[in-house]
């Protein structure tokens, strides 16, 4: 099945369609960051930055505009849109933790089953610090719904989506929706439901890149983009 | 007359061995470039420095003079990104490393300058960074014990500074700033301009003179950081 699925790109248009006019929205590091690209123009959404910033938008094109002083949470130069303010670290995770957060995209290296994401250490061992952080907790505990958007196998073929986490953990229980280039599914009490697979792959097809038994969803349509 | 304006040399001068330093900015922004500079040179050894991310240490200058980092992203997430700041050091096990998530950190700080010695967050639970640490329920829910961090000094960053050290922020300067400002016996903060007292309204000062024991001003350096390359 190699070469199939939908494109990192089409994987944040389909992102973007879970945010709602009204929403506080916050992105992580890695694919979430180009979200904020396909979000229609004129939908009025506020995202939020864990480094103070409330209505950032797009990384401009062009280096002229770069403002170092206004960095979105990837530590890239970004825009403000208006209605957007400032505020320091302690309010922004407040913020977060508080539970005043609509919906977070957070990378992924592994998801469990049972919805537990492991997204800041990428080796089983990490010694003395050798991993970073970073907001990746408090935002798993504190937002309100988490997506994890992520490649659904490593590289070298490693399943992603397993029975347990085998990476350290970032926050236990935490994910509600898992988007990947081959599927969308979601995490449930009863297990990990399949509502959508992309173009042209099978639920079969996805079951066998999946650890776990997932539960087809009576509805299982194709990937809406 | 109140007077905090200081040289950057004079600044940093009684900065001791062992001292623990709180270091504001995230990414470029409200980063004190020049007082990080300034510290790394010395002469203070065994230094805890306390940092969000490795992009508040310079890549191009490698402090050999300290001994623990307490951090929330002390190493860069992609290999394309730039190595230095202390990060071979680290991977080495050469250093004492803390890694705290990001709101523990910040909350860390403010409860340090705020007099509140310890506080219960649920950040963390289930994760390596519950171990050795006390556990309590409340309302049915898990929250691990953190403690204040105090420090000697704070190294920060802001737009404007008065004479009293009342200080405003550019942009998204501000991320730890104002916090790191409450939580150090000696706070000094390296600014852009300097102005007369009176001249910063009240409704925009950000950081309380309160707070703030010297002020640095500095020209104006654009650190073009990050996913690219250090450019100065």
């Amino acid at each position: 099945m190699k070469g199939k699925g939908i494109s990192r790109e089409l994987i944040c248009v389909r992102a973007s369609r879970e945010v709602k006019e009204g929403m506080y929205v916050n992105l992580g590091l890695g694919i979430p960051t180009a979200i904020p690209n396909f979000v229609p123009e004129k939908l009025e959404v506020v995202f939020q930055s864990e480094n103070g910033i409330l209505g950032y938008g797009r990384v401009p094109q062009e280096e002229e505009e770069w403002d170092f002083d206004l960095l979105n949470a990837s530590g890239q130069p970004t825009v403000l849109l208006p209605g957007a303010c400032f505020f320091d670290s302690s309010l922004a995770f407040g913020m977060i933790r508080g539970g005043h957060i609509d919906l977070t995209f957070l990378g992924g290296f592994q998801v469990s089953e049972k919805g537990d994401l492991a997204n800041w250490a990428s080796s089983e061992q990490v010694r003395g610090g050798a991993g970073s952080i970073g907001g990746s907790m408090d935002l798993s505990f504190g937002s309100k719904r988490v997506i994890v958007v992520m490649e659904h196998v490593t590289k070298d073929g490693k399943l992603r989506i397993l029975k347990e986490c085998t990476l350290p953990l970032t926050a236990k229980g935490c994910v509600n929706t898992i988007l990947t280039d081959l599927a969308v599914l979601e995490v449930t009490p009863e297990g990990l439901v399949l509502k959508e697979v992309a173009p042209g792959i099978t639920s079969e097809e996805v079951q066998e890149v999946t650890e776990p038994r997932i539960i087809i969803d009576p509805l299982l349509r194709e990937i809406g983009l | 007359m109140i007077n905090k304006n200081f040289s950057l040399e004079e600044a940093v001068k009684d900065i001791f061995d062992g001292a623990v330093i709180l270091i504001g900015g995230f990414g470029a922004a409200g980063t004190p470039h020049n007082l990080v500079e300034a510290i790394s040179k010395g002469p203070a050894k065994d230094l805890t420095l306390v940092y969000n991310a490795f992009s508040q240490l310079l890549a191009w200058v490698t402090p050999t003079n300290v001994k623990k980092v307490i951090s929330t992203f002390p190493v860069a997430a992609l290999s394309s990104w730039k190595t230095g700041c202390l990060a071979e050091e680290i991977k080495a096990g050469k250093l004492e490393v803390e890694l705290v998530p990001q709101g523990t950190f910040v909350e860390r700080i403010r409860a340090g300058g705020a007099g509140i010695p310890a506080f219960f967050t649920p950040v963390g639970v289930g994760t390596i960074v519950e171990e050795g640490k006390r556990k309590s329920s409340f309302f049915g829910k898990e929250y691990l014990l953190e403690f204040a961090i105090k420090a000697d000094f704070a190294l920060i960053k802001a737009d404007k500074a008065d004479r009293w050290g009342n200080l405003t922020y550019r942009m998204a300067q501000r991320n730890f700033n104002p916090i790191m400002a409450t939580a150090a016996n000696v706070v000094i903060a390296e600014v852009d301009e300097t102005v007369e007292v009176g001249e910063l309204s009240p409704e925009v000062i950000v950081t309380p003179s309160i707070y703030v024991d010297r002020v640095v001003k500095v020209p104006k350096r654009v650190i073009r950081y990050g996913y690219h390359e250090v450019k100065d």
